[in-house]
This record gives C-alpha cells, structure tokens and sequence, in this order.
C-alpha cells in the first residue's frame, strides 16, 4: 500500500526574497497543480508545513513562504541546490471553469495573493478565456509588497488596484484598506469574486461585494487553518463536516459562510 | 457454533491461541487508578483467563492498539528517509459491543475519508481480530442502545460469562477448532444489552444558530481543557504530526504522531497568533457536534457509540449525555415554533 506520508525530495533551483521575511523557493518537481492547490514541504528533523502553490511551470513549482517559526526558518536558511522534500499537491484549486466567459475580480491581501498569482499569470497568458480581470491587492506597507516584478507586469494587463494600509511620505499609489477600493470596480452582474488574505480581511471584504449586489454564489474564498496531515486524517483543520485540506482550501462563499469554527 | 467451556477449558484455549497471537482485552492494574489507593482498568495485554475484566468499563479504549499513542512514521538519516518495518503478530482484542462499533467510526477516518487510506493505520488494522465481550446489562452512564451499538459485527467469536462457566459463540476458525476441542457444544444465541437506564436522544439536525446558545458558556467556566475525554473516546482519532532530532545523534531524527485533542489548548493555533475556537465552551460544542452530527452527515453514521468514557473520565463532571439531550430539547423547541 502506498505511504501518502512519504515525501519525495526536490531541489531547490532558486531564492528570490520577495520581502526580508517572505522567500520564493522554485523548486524541481513533477507536480501539476491546480491553481489554490497546497502542498506539504518539509526538512527531516525540523517538520512539515501546509505552503500553497504560487506559481508552476513545466517541471517546477514556486512556493513563497514566509519564517515565522522552526519549519520556515530551517527552510529560508537553505540554499539553491538543497534538497527539501515534498507530499501533495493537496486540495481543490480555483474553479476555473465556473470563471469562464465572465468578469473575474481578484482581491487580495498580504500573503494572501500567494495562492493566486499563479491563477494570474495564466489569465495573463490565456486573455480571451475572461470578460475581464480586475485586480485588488492589498499590503501593509511598501515593504511588504510581493512579486512586484509581477504586480508591475499585471499593472500593464489588467486593471489593478494596488494599496498599502500606511503608507510612508513618498508611496505615490493608493493608501488604504482593500475594502475602501471595492466601490471603484465596476461590477457586471455576472461578475466572479475570489477574495483570500487574513481573515478578518476575507470578513470584511466579501461583506463588501456582497453590499454592491453580489451573491455569495459568486463569491470563492481562500481559507488557512491548521493542518496536520492534508489528508482527510489528523482532524485538526475540520469545520462542522468540511475538511479545508479536503474539500478546501477554496470554498464557495455560499458554503464558507455556513462554516463556524 | 456454540461451545460451553470451563474456566480450566477457556484457559486452556487462550494458552494456544496464545502461540500465534497476541492478545489484548480489559485488564485491571492494581493502585494505578487516577485516585489513591483505586485500579486502573484499561486494554492491556491479557495473559490468563482471570486476568479479563468483566466487571467494570476501561477507562481508555481499545484503539490504541492498532492507533497507538505516539507512532514513528519516517526516520531520517542524513538525507536518507527509510519508513519502519512492521512486522506486527496477528493480534485479538477482547472488547464490548460500542468498542468494537467504534473500530467502524477509526476505519472511516483512516481508510475512507480523503483521497486515500493512512497506510500505517491500514497495515496494523489487517492484523487486528475481535472476540466480543457480551455485556449483561451497561455500567452506568452506559447509552449504547441510543446510539444502536449495543449490538456489533464483525468479530470471530462472541464470550459470555455465566455463573461459573463461559459460553462461546464461534462464528469463525480457529474459534470453532478450539471451541471443539476445549468445549462441549451448547446451544449459544447473542444477547444484546436492550435498556440502558440513561436515554440520550440525538437531534436529527442541529441549527448552526445553536452555536451562539448560552448552553455552551456554561462549559467554557467549567471545562479545563484537559482532554481526557478525547483520549478516552474509543473514536476520536485525531493527532499531530512532529518531527524529533535524538539528541544523542542529532544527523538522526524521525517524524511521528501523538494523539491530539481538539479540547487541548494549541490545536487550532496558526501562525500570525490566530486561532479558532479559543473560547472551550466552543470546543466542547465541536466536539459534540462532531460525535452527534457532523460525522454522520459525512458517514452516515452517528461517531459516538454511547460508551460512556467521556463523562467518567471528566474532572469537572462534564455529562456528554446530558449536552446531547440538551441540544435535542432545544431542536425540539425551535420545531415547534417553527
Ligand atoms: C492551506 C494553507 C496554505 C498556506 N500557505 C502558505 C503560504 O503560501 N506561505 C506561507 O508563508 N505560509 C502559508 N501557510 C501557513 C504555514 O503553513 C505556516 O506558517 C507554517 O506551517 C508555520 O510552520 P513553522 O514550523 O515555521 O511554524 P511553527 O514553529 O510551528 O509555529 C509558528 C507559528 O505557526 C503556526 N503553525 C504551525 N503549524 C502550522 C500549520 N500546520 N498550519 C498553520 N499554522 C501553523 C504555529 O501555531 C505558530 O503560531 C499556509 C497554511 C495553510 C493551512
Ligand atoms: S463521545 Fe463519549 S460516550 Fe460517545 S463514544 Fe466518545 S467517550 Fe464514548
Ligand atoms: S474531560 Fe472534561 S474538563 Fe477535560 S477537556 Fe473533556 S470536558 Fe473538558
Ligand atoms: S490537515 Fe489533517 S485532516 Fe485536514
């Protein structure tokens, strides 16, 4: 019988520190994810953690993770050419084709748009498959923004809406909370909303969308609890029937909002 | 098949089985109680036939004998990452009808639920074979017949003790060669426990606006968070996953499991400081909920099997039969004012 508890190794092809805090790692592996999909990385003697994929390619995967404690400090000490090692992909991704043929709006929040930059990038690359993608992303401040290289190429492509909550004498973009900024989209009828960042970000702006004539059917979230295992076993991130490493981490707002912890 | 046997006989029985098997069942360890000077009955190895305990409930449940405690999953060396070899004896477990319905509740979790079997679980589990310990009435606080587990399947032979001689029920080999050779044949039907004293009446549905209710606040002042009564529970399976350097060679380690509770302080805590369910009278409500609801609308099936444990265990005398009932009063209001 298959050990779905053994990882495999992958090597580290490259670092790219968004942030003093917040790594990329691009790693070799064969894993095809669906875009929100997660895996578990792990270094043998220091633990595992639930990572959400950032962004894929043909014979890699990009992981953005930030050190907070014993796992990602261990990994952002690693260098290109380390090994770490790897289980998953785990999760259901975005439904791309409930997005299909409609307006898209993708607001995100601090490390929150990890899960979704690779979702942009391939509406970057596939422009015809949307009636349009809005972009509403949220940082801290300047220094906490991530991908900028992208976020600089998005700027081109699509309408994006770029906001820090403070920002220092000299920012020249937008200041503000992301939910200040959900007024100037113009929303079709039709349109599909994906919000995912810290949850009282997710709270307060699906309450947002939803006061400018969403349905919460029209609404898909991003939801983090802890996970153990991200196989339906160790219990720790269940929600009345749900299992978010099972049949999330995206969620329907019509299913979420039934969710309480 | 039906066998009666002398306690000489059925002894004489477990000493063979004995050679191919090992075997577990409720044993009593005297002075180890929770209490000075009371004894600590639990599943343990059983070595004679005097050393099976019918006369009161395990604290703790069978499980861990196919679920243990804290299990290694991979050791490392170096870079190296080797999976342990288990090479486990075909193993019999003595236990009562809710103990064996709860093995059903473990084998949802650990084989059916997500996209594939834990292979650890799957592994020990093939090994595992159950002889029933038929109960003559419940201990107290007993509610097996609420939950419909007072009756059970899938074990090779059901046990009974009368008076002075055990009467056996052989349903498979090697219990009907052994019954054979150690018995004389008798006429032996099932009995089931058919009353308990204790009713609990599960709600059909539970509204998620009960999950504000003042009910649970009562239980966030009173419950300590200790979780005994998750590592009694014959069903609950959660746990955390660690990895360990040894300290006498830290280039080697091992990843393992340790049950965890979802009552304990730190299971839901994330990175960023935030957790759910702080609040215990919302743990309490989570973990009632799961055993009454949540798992049946994802199994079918209620997770609870009326043991009792949770609620004997309890330092703070916290009565799961008596939430439950609770909940289904208040579903009951609602209906009617519905
Ligand atoms: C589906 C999902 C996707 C995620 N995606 C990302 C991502 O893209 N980038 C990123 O940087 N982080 C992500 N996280 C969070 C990340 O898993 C945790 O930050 C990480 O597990 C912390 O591990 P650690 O050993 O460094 O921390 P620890 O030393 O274990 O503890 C530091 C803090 O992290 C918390 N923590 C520990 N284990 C977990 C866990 N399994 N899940 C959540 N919190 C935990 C601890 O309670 C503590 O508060 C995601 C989490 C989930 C559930
Ligand atoms: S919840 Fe309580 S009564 Fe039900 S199976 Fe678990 S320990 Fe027994
Ligand atoms: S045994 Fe009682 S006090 Fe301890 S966690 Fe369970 S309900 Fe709370
Ligand atoms: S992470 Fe273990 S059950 Fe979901």
């Amino acid at each position: 019988m298959p050990n779905p508890y053994l990882p495999v190794p992958a090597k580290i092809l490259a670092i790219q520190p968004q942030t003093p805090v917040d790594y990329t790692f691009k790693l070799a592996t064969d894993i095809e994810p669906a875009w929100g999909q997660f895996v578990e990385i792990s270094l043998p003697g220091y633990g595992e953690a639930p990572i959400s994929i950032s962004d894929a390619g043909a014979g890699y995967i990009e992981l953005t993770i930030r050190r907070v404690g014993q796992v990602t400090t261990a990994l952002h000490r690693l260098n290109p050419g380390d090994t770490v090692y790897l289980r998953g992909p785990y999760g259901t991704g975005f439904p791309l084709a409930e997005f299909a043929g409609h307006q898209l709006v993708i607001a995100a929040g601090g490390t929150g748009v990890a899960p979704v930059k690779g979702l942009i990038n391939y509406y970057a690359n596939h422009p015809g498959e949307l009636e349009g993608l809005h972009l509403l992303l949220g940082f801290k401040t300047p220094a906490d923004i991530l991908f900028r290289a992208d976020i600089e190429r998005w700027q081109t492509i699509f309408p994006t809406i770029l906001t820090v909550d403070q920002g220092p004498g000299g920012w020249p973009g937008r200041v503000g909370l992301v939910t200040e900024f959900v007024r100037e989209i113009p929303l079709k009828p039709h349109a599909r909303i994906i919000v995912v960042g810290p949850p009282l970000m997710i709270e307060f702006t699906v309450a947002e969308f939803i006061k400018h004539q969403v349905n919460p059917e029209q609404i898909w979230v991003s939801l983090e609890r802890r996970m153990h295992c991200g196989l339906g076993k160790c219990g720790h991130c269940k929600i009345n029937d749900f299992y978010v490493c099972l049949e999330g981490p995206v969620f329907n707002y019509s299913q979420a909002r039934n969710l309480v912890d | 098949m039906g066998y009666k046997l002398t306690p000489a006989g059925f002894g004489a029985l477990l000493d063979e089985l004995a050679t191919n098997y090992q075997i577990f069942g409720p044993v009593r360890y005297a002075g180890k109680g929770r209490l000075a000077g009371t004894d600590l009955t639990t599943y343990g190895p059983v070595r004679s036939v005097s050393d099976l305990v019918w006369d009161a409930r395990t604290t703790f449940a069978p499980k861990e004998v196919f679920f243990p405690v804290k299990e290694s999953l991979l050791y490392f060396s170096g870079q190296e990452i080797t999976e342990p070899s288990l090479e486990m004896k075909e193993t019999l477990v003595f236990l009562r009808a809710c103990d064996l319905n709860a093995v059903s509740r473990l084998d949802k979790i650990f084989l059916a639920n997500g996209p594939e079997p834990d292979s650890y679980y799957a592994r020990r589990r093939q090994h595992i074979h159950f002889v029933l310990m038929e109960c003559q009435e419940g201990f107290p606080g007993c509610f097996c017949v609420s939950m419909g587990t007072n009756m059970a399947t899938g074990h090779q032979a059901a046990l009974r003790l009368e008076n002075d001689h055990y009467l056996l029920q052989a349903l498979a080999e090697p219990w009907i060669a052994l019954g054979e050779r150690y018995g004389q044949p008798a006429r032996v039907e099932p009995v089931w426990v058919e009353k308990n004293p204790l009713t609990v009446r599960v709600p059909e549905r539970v509204d998620i606006a009960l999950f504000q209710h003042e009910l649970w606040r009562e239980y966030a002042c009173r419950c300590i968070a200790c979780g005994r009564c998750t590592l009694s529970c014959p069903t609950c399976s959660c746990f955390s996953v660690q990895d360990v350097i040894y300290r006498d060679n830290p280039e080697r380690g091992e990843r393992r499991r340790v049950w965890a509770s979802c009552q304990i302080d730190g299971f839901t805590d994330m990175a960023g400081g935030h957790q759910v369910r702080a609040d215990r009278g919302d743990r309490i409500r989570f973990k009632v909920l799961h055993k009454i609801y949540d798992f049946r609308r994802r199994f079918g099936i209620n997770m609870c099997v009326g043991c009792g444990r949770c609620e004997e265990v309890c330092p703070e005398y916290i009565s799961f039969a008596r939430c439950v009932n609770t909940l289904n009063q208040l579903m009951e209001v609602q209906g009617r004012d519905a």
